[in-house]
């Protein structure tokens, strides 16, 4: 097969002895080509004995040599007589390099998934039972390492906890700032299409006043503290936990915790409430601009309208939420950090759950909240 | 050395032209003008001590880092070129062991060697298992193909580093600190591995490291980097420059023994 770098020229007689002339380059390259051309020979030709002559072969890397010992190891399966001559020295080292047994070493693990369908029910179950255990230990710890925080403030790492408020805080000013004005725009905009029918178009004003402070405002900075910092910390702290410094840390006599999640928590606590305070303040702008400018309200009819409808126990709650929020980002975020193991896959499937749990477990909290207000009648 | 620029199939072909290299980040300049050349089927060490700019060398070599000036030639092409398809024929032609092995560590070893397989061939699946099973064979893994990388010992994630680097059998192998964090059994055995592949198939090997019994049991060749002096303050046989060398840093090196007066600051 001209082109393939490599020539076979078959000489002898069909079923008696063959020789096979090889010339040229035995390579990873046209490899498919020499198998496929060797094989259709051989069936062709059915020899009782075969030689393969090597004279010719300019080139032979691994995977060439692996091939002719395939071929020699095929035609003694068929009980043909086999041999190589005109073998280089160089080819015979290659050649020696490869272990025939090897080739034909089974694996140590063959099958990963052991156990049949309940086995693996069970075993499945057991792992969200083992997590949510690991969560309510390591709730059990970072209480107790933030209430001897709380005791003993000068122990707590205040550099870190401002480092981290910047990050978590300051930082993510732009985007929080733009996701609540949008907010505020759209819902204003959508509500005021079906207020606008009845006259009501001054009720936009305490429609959004509500949802924004009791609702949206915490819901929509803590999705969003979530994505930006708890996938941050999950990755950090996964990151440490493969490099080994969580077990440096450890060694030295540093408690993992205090040391890496105090300071996260802390910070996040104080930011999310303000961040809480700030998307309110845009998320109301925005409604106010749409007062304005699709509705004829005056700034002041609006914002009287918007004091009116909300009340301080309003404004508390809502920062009393986003400070649990705070405590449940963070606190996932560590979380999820401590629990990598193995290598950069772990700490990707971390900050993903990080981010998922944090998620589910704000919506979670948000509705036991409302139920709770509820029945308190505030 | 004109000879050595002939294009005939000897031992004395360079397949690797390193041509007045300087590496710089930033106003720190780690090594200025470095030229040498690497020759077909030879064995070369890059040693020195930490921090002079080994492993920089190295990633210069393989085209991970450009170049402040000068080039580096790999089988007449210059590495740092643009052009993707010539890359990418050169870069079939290498094969890296990373110091840690640099095992993908979500993927099974078979996976891990199979990978540039797939990518560059047409095999079919059959085949690419049989190779992979040689290669893993090759480095003494035979049976391992169904692990993961966090399954085995940091030996034995070297020696699937090194299949993975041979799988398209490169005809240059690149090694950066092949023998550190192994014990001496471990780091032995990878050295007759080296020396086995290099005799069986003529693979040109560049290797960086400062372990000095692997020096002098698998170097051909060697070149010498010096922090102060920013470039190669030695090359020879290492058997050589131990015994004969007048150069008191390169005795130093060879014969253990840290200089005279305090040690400079920042080394």
């Amino acid at each position: 097969m001209p082109g393939h770098g490599h020539t076979i020229q078959v000489s002898g007689d069909k079923g008696k002895h063959v020789t096979f002339t090889v010339s040229g380059r035995v390579a990873l390259d046209n490899l498919e080509f020499f198998i496929s051309e060797t094989q259709d020979r051989l069936r062709e030709m059915i020899p009782a004995s075969l030689t393969v002559d090597l004279a010719g072969v300019e080139y032979l890397d691994s995977a060439g040599a692996l091939a002719l010992i395939e071929l020699a190891s095929n035609a003694r399966d068929r009980s043909v007589t086999f041999e190589f001559t005109n073998l280089t020295d160089k080819a015979r080292g290659i050649m020696g390099l490869i272990d025939p047994q090897a080739l034909i070493t089974p694996p140590l693990i063959t099958d990963r998934q052991t156990g049949n369908f309940v086995e693996r029910i069970g075993e499945a179950t057991r792992k969200v039972i083992d997590d949510y255990k690991r969560m309510l230990i390591f709730l059990g710890e970072l209480l107790g390492a933030l209430t001897h925080a709380l005791l003993h403030p000068r122990a707590v790492r205040w550099q870190d906890v401002a480092f981290y408020m910047k990050r978590a805080g300051v930082d993510g000013l732009p985007i929080v700032g733009l996701i609540s004005l949008l907010l505020g725009l759209i819902l204003a905009f959508m509500s005021s299409l079906q207020l606008k029918q009845f006259g009501a178009n001054i009720y936009v004003a305490s429609l959004l006043a509500i949802s924004i402070v009791k609702e949206l405002g915490p819901i929509m900075t803590a999705i969003l503290v979530a994505g930006r910092s708890g996938s941050a910390f999950a990755a950090e702290i996964g990151t440490m936990m493969v490099n080994e410094e969580v077990d440096a840390l450890t060694t030295m006599g540093f408690s993992p915790v205090r040391f890496l999640a105090v300071p996260k928590v802390l910070a996040t606590m104080i930011v999310v409430p303000l961040l809480t305070l700030y998307a309110d303040f845009f998320g109301i702008m925005g409604g106010l601009i749409v007062g304005i400018v699709g509705l004829d309200l005056t700034a002041y009819t609006y914002l009287k309208e918007t004091q009116s409808s909300l009340s301080l126990m309003d404004l508390i709650t809502s920062l009393i939420k986003a400070g649990v929020f705070a405590v449940i980002i963070a606190g996932i975020g560590c979380q999820r950090g401590f629990e990598v193991r193995g290598g950069a896959e772990a700490v990707g499937s971390a900050t993903t759950s990080a981010v998922v749990a944090a998620i589910f477990l704000i919506i979670v909290t948000d509705s036991a909240f409302a139920l709770v207000f509820q029945y308190l009648h505030i | 050395m004109a000879s050595s620029y002939e294009t005939s199939e000897t031992s004395e072909t360079p397949v690797i032209v390193v041509d007045q290299l300087t590496a710089r980040f930033g106003a720190n300049t780690i090594f200025d003008r470095v030229s040498f050349k690497v020759n077909r089927g030879e064995i070369l060490v890059i040693l020195g001590g930490s921090g002079c700019g080994k492993s920089t060398l190295l990633k210069h070599m393989i085209g991970l880092y450009k170049p402040a000036t000068g080039q580096v030639l790999i089988n007449g092409v210059n590495i740092n070129t643009d052009d993707e398809s010539v890359l990418r024929r050169v870069r079939m032609d290498l094969g890296v062991l990373f110091q840690s092995g640099a095992l993908f560590g979500s993927m099974t070893l078979a996976e891990n060697v199979s990978l540039p397989i797939q990518e560059y061939t047409d095999l079919d699946y059959a085949t690419i298992e049989l190779i992979v099973r040689m290669k893993l064979g090759l480095v003494n893994l035979a049976g391992y193909e169904n692990h993961l990388p966090s399954e085995i010992s940091g030996g034995m994630q070297k020696r699937a580093g090194l299949a993975r680097a041979m799988a398209l059998d490169p005809t240059i192998l690149f090694f950066d600190e092949p023998s550190a964090g192994l014990d001496p059994i471990t780091s032995v055995e990878l050295d007759n591995l080296i020396k086995s592949i290099n005799a069986g198939m003529g693979t040109t090997m560049v290797i960086v490291t400062h372990e000095l019994e692997s020096i002098f049991s698998i170097a051909h060749r060697v070149i010498m980097l010096d922090k102060a002096a920013r470039g190669i303050i030695a090359e020879g046989d290492p058997r050589e420059l131990k015994d004969h060398s007048t150069d008191p840093r390169v005795l130093n090196f060879f014969n253990r023994r840290p200089p005279a007066g305090p040690a400079p600051r920042g080394t």
